[in-house]
């Protein structure tokens, strides 16, 4: 339409949009594109170009300022400008000992928190010595059967100066308790411990898999740690809500989000109805998302994040403390992104993910070792993981600026997009009688496991293609030619000798009596994290706490998937 | 005659959560047309070898991710034979470097897949495979 004078609300310049567009349509209608699939990594349908029309956004409602509701733009006024993001290498093999000189190596190349990987007998609640151990002690991660292995890995590392984050879920209140009886043994009181126990056992259940009892005595424990912590340790983040698995065990992006998030109310929920004041342990708080290849879309998601958790505190919990509403997040890059082919690759594709996850405001960040897929990271590869953050970091220029990318019509249309999806997960988990009863019927694992069977198809038909796999592939045959880190058979029979010894030399009354009063307190409902600190002050071993706890709350029953 | 189904077990040994491999593979090898069985988490070998057994099936394939596979796998064929097992088609799959995928094939196990193989591929190789210990069978007879 043509327009008649220029005072009109409807400029030239719109008049050329208008008739620009038009052009455009006819010419990309016409135009023969690239034989490839236009979706993002989880499937979802992309405009060649966003505008205007694209975006519904309020800036006030939707953005607002950086460390200001909603927070899209990120949780601190200042962001980077005022802290860089924590790098965060997750590190963890072989013995305590083996694994407190990787820390002081990470320390000393600059790194500046600790995270703990512990091997899957720790994970499940086994001792070292147990005969479901057989083959796992210190393989993916460090054996900690009780508090004199706490000791050796924190050994000579000042507790009241690192923070350290344990990834460590069914019996995280444990390993909590340890850590905490190993800070008072090294003369560090309670108060002045920061970290993070994971302690996320929704999401073991939907996606990691190692679980120890039953969801409403696990969920207890969780509410146990959240309000003994906010009364004695009370820097210390009682759970990580971990997306991180959900998406690799093969969720979409929008999915990693609606399950995280819906875990996460779940727990505020929980706290809320063991009559804790929901300012009192929301701010303690915090979570853990994957950063996937999709740079645009990953970046998105965790401004979607801020956004929704922000709303749902405020307006459907009632928060009224800022910190509340807040969602501070690590974040890690995908492992699942990584190929075994050409593994060399992994260092970029590594580097693109940590870039999307520090322009989207994470908090701390890991970034994984390009020999992943192979082994457990040499410690040349860590090296090369931790200086590509520092790279991003020193070199880029990017932490200048907090939200770079607001205002985006291809952004902020995403952002919009994934909160939408998340929203319709809600009422779906809602309809089906929330998260617990989801996950215990199995739909959770179901949704995952089909968008994981869908990729797969994805990759396997061409539609998306991975270099090294089905695009630029070299001899399939070849060995990579890339060291690999292998864990000496000799540590499980080190540790094995170790806990012998440890059951001769302590006080057998005094670890029976701790044992006696976890079961007690399982009974009676009384705080079971002080129980556990008790118990590791009695040298009580990880595998007898637990088994206390087994005969006591049962053993969690995975449902039937396929 | 109506072709016989191919009967397989997809086992998850030691106490790794790493699941998505191995539901992803039971899931292929189904619309395949076989029959899959599939044990869950977290399974010990006689576990897996006594489901093998009651079960009847005509390979088995382990998944691994926590590199507990030089413990527990050569257990695994161990508690088959004992079983009467022995002639089962051995797979699996995992984080499992290459000198070991080695020293397991010296030992009795047929291929195993690393990260990044094609699905397909790994049904298409047990089709042959199994068709291959059908006719020998046959032949015996």
């Amino acid at each position: 339409m043509k327009q008649s004078t220029h005072d009109q609300s409807a400029p030239e310049s719109r008049v050329v949009s208008v008739n620009g567009r038009a052009k455009w349509e006819e010419a990309t209608a016409k135009a023969k594109l690239r034989d490839a699939n236009f979706t993002t990594l989880s499937g979802s349908e992309l405009k060649p170009v966003y505008g205007p029309d694209d975006v519904d956004l309020d800036f006030d409602r939707d953005l607002g300022h950086p460390g200001q509701f909603p927070f899209t733009r990120g949780v601190h006024p200042t962001m980077y400008r005022g802290r860089l993001w924590t790098m965060r290498q997750f590190a963890g093999f072989g013995t305590a000992g083996q694994t407190n000189e990787r820390f002081k190596f990470l320390l000393d190349h600059g790194q500046t928190g600790l995270s703990v990987a512990f091997d899957f007998p720790t994970l499940m609640g086994y001792d070292s010595d147990q005969p479901h151990s057989l083959g796992e002690v210190g393989q993916v991660g460090v054996a900690i059967s009780s508090l004199e292995d706490m000791e050796l890995l924190m050994d000579g590392i000042p507790m009241d100066k690192v923070s350290t984050s344990m990834t460590i879920n069914g019996p995280a209140p444990i390993l909590l308790a340890f850590y905490i009886a190993c800070g008072e043994n090294q003369g560090v009181d309670p108060t002045k411990l920061r970290g993070t126990v994971q302690n996320d056992i929704l999401k073991e259940y939907q996606a990691q898999h190692a679980w120890l009892v039953p969801a409403e005595p696990a969920l207890r424990m969780i509410t146990d740690a959240m309000s003994y912590c906010a009364e004695h340790v009370p820097q210390w983040n009682t759970i990580s809500i971990s997306g991180y698995h959900i998406r690799e065990a093969g969720s979409t992006a929008a999915q990693e989000l609606a399950f995280t998030l819906a875990n996460g109310m779940e727990y505020v929920a929980r706290g809320v109805a063991a009559g804790m004041d929901v300012d009192e342990f929301a701010p303690r708080l915090s979570f853990f998302f994957d950063s996937h290849l999709d740079f645009f879309e990953e970046i998105c998601k965790f401004r979607a994040a801020r956004r929704i958790w922000a709303r749902k505190m405020r307006d459907v919990f009632g928060a009224k403390d800022p910190k509340s509403w807040m969602i501070r997040f690590h974040t890690q890059t995908a492992g699942v992104s990584l190929t075994a082919q050409q593994p060399e690759n992994n260092i970029v594709r590594t580097a693109m993910e940590a870039m999307a996850a520090v322009l989207g405001g994470t908090q701390s960040l890991h970034t994984n070792s390009m020999d992943e897929t192979l082994s457990l990271p040499t410690e040349k590869a860590v090296k090369i993981a931790l200086r590509t953050q520092q790279i991003i970091a020193e070199e880029t220029e990017v932490a200048h600026v907090a939200d770079p990318l607001a205002g985006s019509y291809f952004v902020e249309a995403q952002t919009n997009r994934l909160e939408e999806e998340a929203e319709k997960y809600f009422d779906e988990i809602a309809s089906r009688g929330g998260v617990v009863a989801c996950t215990d019927a199995g739909y959770i694992q179901r949704e995952i496991h089909r968008s994981a069977v869908t990729y797969q198809r994805a990759i396997e038909s061409g539609e998306k293609r991975v270099v090294g796999v089905n695009a630029y592939v070299e001899d399939a045959g070849a060995k990579p030619e890339i060291d690999i880190h292998r864990i000496d058979p000799e540590v499980e029979r080190e540790q094995c000798a170790r806990l012998a010894n440890l059951r001769e030399r302590r006080d057998a009354a005094q670890a029976q009596a701790a044992l006696d009063g976890v079961r007690a307190a399982c009974r009676d409902g009384s705080n079971l994290l002080e129980r556990f600190i008790t118990a590791a002050h009695a040298y009580c071993t990880l595998g007898e706490i637990t088994q206390v706890l087994r005969d006591e709350f049962g053993e969690y029953k995975e449902p039937k998937i396929l | 005659m109506a072709k016989r189904k191919i009967k397989v077990l997809v086992a998850k040994p030691g106490l790794d959560g790493h699941d998505r491999g191995a539901k992803t593979v039971a899931t292929v090898l189904r619309d395949h047309g076989m029959e899959v069985v599939y044990t869950g988490l977290h399974q010990t070998p006689e576990m897996i070898a006594e489901v093998a057994l009651q079960e009847d099936v005509d390979v088995v394939g382990l998944s691994i991710l926590s590199g507990a596979h030089m413990s527990l796998f050569p257990r695994i064929r161990e508690e088959l034979s004992q079983r009467g097992m022995g002639h089962v088609l051995l797979t699996g799959g995992g984080i499992i470097p290459v000198e070991d995928m080695d020293e397991l094939h010296s030992q009795g196990f047929a291929k195993l897949f690393g990260p990044g193989t094609n699905t397909v591929e790994i049904a298409e190789w047990i089709e042959t495979e199994v068709e291959k210990l059908w006719s020998e069978e046959g032949a015996k007879r």
